[in-house]
């Protein structure tokens, strides 16, 4: 169990691509963080950093404070589980987890001892004899997590653990890999590009792009106060709306209605190099059925047709189509959300109480506080600085 | 590939319950395909191996020796009886076994370093594998003659860096040392290249993982990466024991066997063609045969527990 600090960390590859850029977090006792973003962004190069695998360009990494840079993987005392889980095929689910202990030449007894606990915990005691071959996809999974536990080591690294096992199996397991944390309480680091993993399993995210990390915080918090258009637009699920909209005197004119510039959003709009022309986001649980919604004063509505409802059971999703083109940015792009069409999109969670139908207009209420208003070129959230 | 083999062999069992007989005619048809696509390779093999190793072990049963043709006989396996009683048969025996097992075991250790080193450079990997790969291309007798003139007193650069006087070539210690020299400087690219397509099997993620558990470079190659290359191990170790058992180029060159250094090969050439004892040297070959098939059965058993996942 450690505090682990990545002190201004850059990673520039032979052939001169800058993988991570200035990477500074203090990660720490205890902590479960989580690394983000999308494919290619650096965050298995930070991991591998951090393991070892990789040389720190630039920056220090430190271990309870003592300097790791020159270190190697085996005298980091660090635990990796890898997306391909990297069982050896050769040995047996026993041998695996044992591995790590025989290299630390531990004592027979104490190792039999941990890696029947190891099994325990993670249900592996009827296949401690089988090879990693004759094994289930979570069964790989769980030897993988076994080899990690069993030496109780300074950290856990995880890169994608889960992303090879089907949907449900990856919500069983990712409850399991919480409480096992939390009952171990050893500092962790945890790479996803799935950002349902990423809300559900931090203490802290840090979202990255293109190398750089774009803002870290508690799940929460990022989904909150986004930074910017490119967190905005990662975290949550369904994926933030954005329309395109115009600052004009104390008011915000958008495809789903005109908004005065109060609070918040009045504050925005007086920053320095405002344009006028902004991106607005809205998420689509701030948007509810007006019909259902008993003090309709604070807040705006808009009307629209339903062009497909999908009905998710504690919740109704309703899409529309605005007459106005999508935004387009590129910091949306590598978000990851829906692929951006040439019509704007709308997407509102209501509740499963409202009466809209597919086809059908309906008449929707949605909270002008919870707008949030970009800069269309550098992506900043204006509302949040 | 595998979905799609999965696919088909499902999808025909379907039909196979719904028409057995149409299918069972489909599976024998292509059966038919197969055996007509193997004949010509199969014809080949039985008419250019087959005829010969089934002629020798007629020849071997016969007393039968070119100089004295009247002689002629059919003597059961009494030539078999007269070579396993050679002292000259035991002594090339044992020297071909020497050999083999020297230069192998030399070959592994010297290939594994070069399929190393050709597999993890980075800089100039395509020099370090030409220049590995040079003894291969060079035909063995080119390359025995130029060892043998090397190792000549007066004329060779190694012979030169002797003390004055020695004529290696000429003592039995020397000469078979010079013999396997000359083997595995000729020998060991092959096995590099065997070994190489083998750590190209061990995944690089295992590697790493290892390294994360605590192993050092020596335990990530003695329990990772050797127990994973074991197969392609036992293949480069069958090929190169046959081979090297069978060795006759670069002893027929540097030595032609003189001073107890001829190989069972030799022998049976110099019986065969020298002497033109066609029996004798007939039995001779055969033997070489039967030691031959004996290793490969040996190593053969040993790959039935080395695949990995091959054992529960
Ligand atoms: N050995 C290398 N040499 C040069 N560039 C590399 C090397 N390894 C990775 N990169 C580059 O570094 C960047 C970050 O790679 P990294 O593997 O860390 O991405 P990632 O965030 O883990 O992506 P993914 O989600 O797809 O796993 C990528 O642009 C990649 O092309
Ligand atoms: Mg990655």
């Amino acid at each position: 169990m450690a505090e682990i600090v990545l002190d201004h960390i850059t990673k520039r590859y032979a052939d001169g691509t800058v993988a991570v850029d200035d990477f500074d977090v203090r990660i720490a006792d205890h902590e479960f963080v989580i690394l983000v973003g999308p494919s290619g962004c650096g965050k298995s190069t930070t991991l591998n950093m951090i393991a070892g695998l990789e040389d720190i360009t630039e920056g220090e990494l430190r271990v309870d404070g003592r300097r790791m840079n020159e270190k190697a993987p085996r005298d980091r005392d660090m635990a990796m589980v890898f997306q391909s889980y990297a069982l050896y095929p050769h040995m047996t689910v026993r041998e695996n987890i044992a591995f790590p202990l025989k290299l630390a030449k531990m004592g027979r007894e104490e190792t039999q001892e941990r890696v029947e606990r190891a099994a325990g915990l993670l249900d592996l005691a009827p296949y401690l004899d089988r090879k990693p071959a004759a094994l289930s996809g979570g069964q790989r999974q769980r030897v993988a997590m076994g080899r990690a536990i069993v030496r109780d080591p300074k950290a856990f690294l995880m890169d994608e653990p889960l992303s090879n096992l089907d949907a449900k199996l990856r919500v069983q397991m990712r409850t399991s890999i919480s409480r096992l944390q939390k009952s171990l309480g050893t500092t962790t680091v945890y790479v996803t590009h799935d950002q349902t993993e990423a809300m559900t399993l931090g203490d802290r995210i840090v979202i990255m792009r293109a190398g750089l990390i774009q803002q870290i915080g508690p799940p929460q918090e990022l989904y909150d106060h986004p930074r910017n258009l490119f967190v905005a637009g990662f975290i949550g699920s369904p994926s933030m709306n954005v329309v395109p909209a115009r600052l004009e005197e104390g008011l915000l004119r958008t495809p789903i209605g005109d908004i005065p510039l109060r609070g918040r959003l009045g504050r925005a709009a007086e920053g320095p190099d405002v344009p006028r022309d902004v991106i607005a986001g809205i998420r689509p649980e701030s948007f509810e059925d007006a019909s259902l919604v008993h003090d309709a004063e604070e807040g705006g509505t808009f009307t629209g047709t339903v062009d497909l409802l999908e009905s998710m059971g504690p919740e109704k999703l309703a899409y529309f189509t605005l007459d106005t083109g999508a935004v387009r940015s590129e910091h949306l792009s590598e978000a990851g959300g829906e692929e951006a069409g040439e019509e704007c999109r709308l997407v509102a969670q209501l509740d499963p109480k409202s009466g809209a139908r597919r086809g059908q207009p309906v008449r929707l209420w949605y909270d002008t506080q919870a707008v949030h208003l970009f800069h269309p070129k550098t992506g900043e959230n204006l509302t949040e600085r | 590939m595998n979905g799609a083999a999965s696919g088909r062999a499902s999808a025909s069992r379907g039909a196979s319950r719904a028409k057995g007989r149409a299918l069972t005619e489909g599976q024998r048809a292509e059966r038919r395909l197969g055996l007509w696509l193997c004949a010509p390779a199969a014809i080949i093999m039985v008419v250019v191996t087959g005829w010969p190793i089934v002629y020798s072990v007629l020849l071997s049963l016969q007393r039968y020796d070119l100089r004295f043709p009247e002689d002629k006989a059919w003597i059961g396996l009494s030539n078999y009886a007269t070579v396993l009683s050679s002292e000259v048969w035991w002594n090339a025996f044992w020297v071909t076994l020497l050999i083999t097992v020297v230069s192998v075991a030399i070959e592994l250790v010297l290939g594994m370093l070069l399929a190393f080193a050709m597999y993890r450079a980075i800089v100039g990997r395509g020099l370090i594998r030409t220049v590995v790969l040079i003894p291969y291309g060079i035909v063995t007798v080119a390359a025995a003659y130029g060892w043998k003139y090397a190792w000549t007193p007066g004329t060779g650069w190694l012979a030169g860096l002797l003390p004055g006087g020695s004529a290696p070539l000429t003592e039995r210690g020397p000469a078979i040392a010079i013999i396997i020299l000359a083997e595995v400087w000729k020998t060991t690219p092959f096995m590099a290249l065997l070994l190489m397509a083998g750590l190209a099997v061990v995944p690089e993620e295992l590697l790493r993982a290892a390294s994360v558990d605590g192993a050092s470079l020596w335990q990530r190659f003695t329990r990772v990466t050797l127990p994973l290359m074991k197969p392609a191990i036992l293949v480069a170790l069958l090929f190169r024991t046959l081979d090297a058992f069978r060795i006759f180029d670069n002893i027929y060159v540097l030595t032609n066997g003189s001073q107890g250094t001829g190989s069972v090969s030799i022998s049976a050439y110099h019986n065969l063609i020298g002497g033109l004892n066609l029996g004798i040297g007939s039995t001779m070959s055969v033997l070489i045969l039967v030691t031959v098939a004996i290793i490969a059965v040996v190593f053969i058993l040993g790959f039935g527990t080395a695949a990995p996942g091959s054992e529960r």
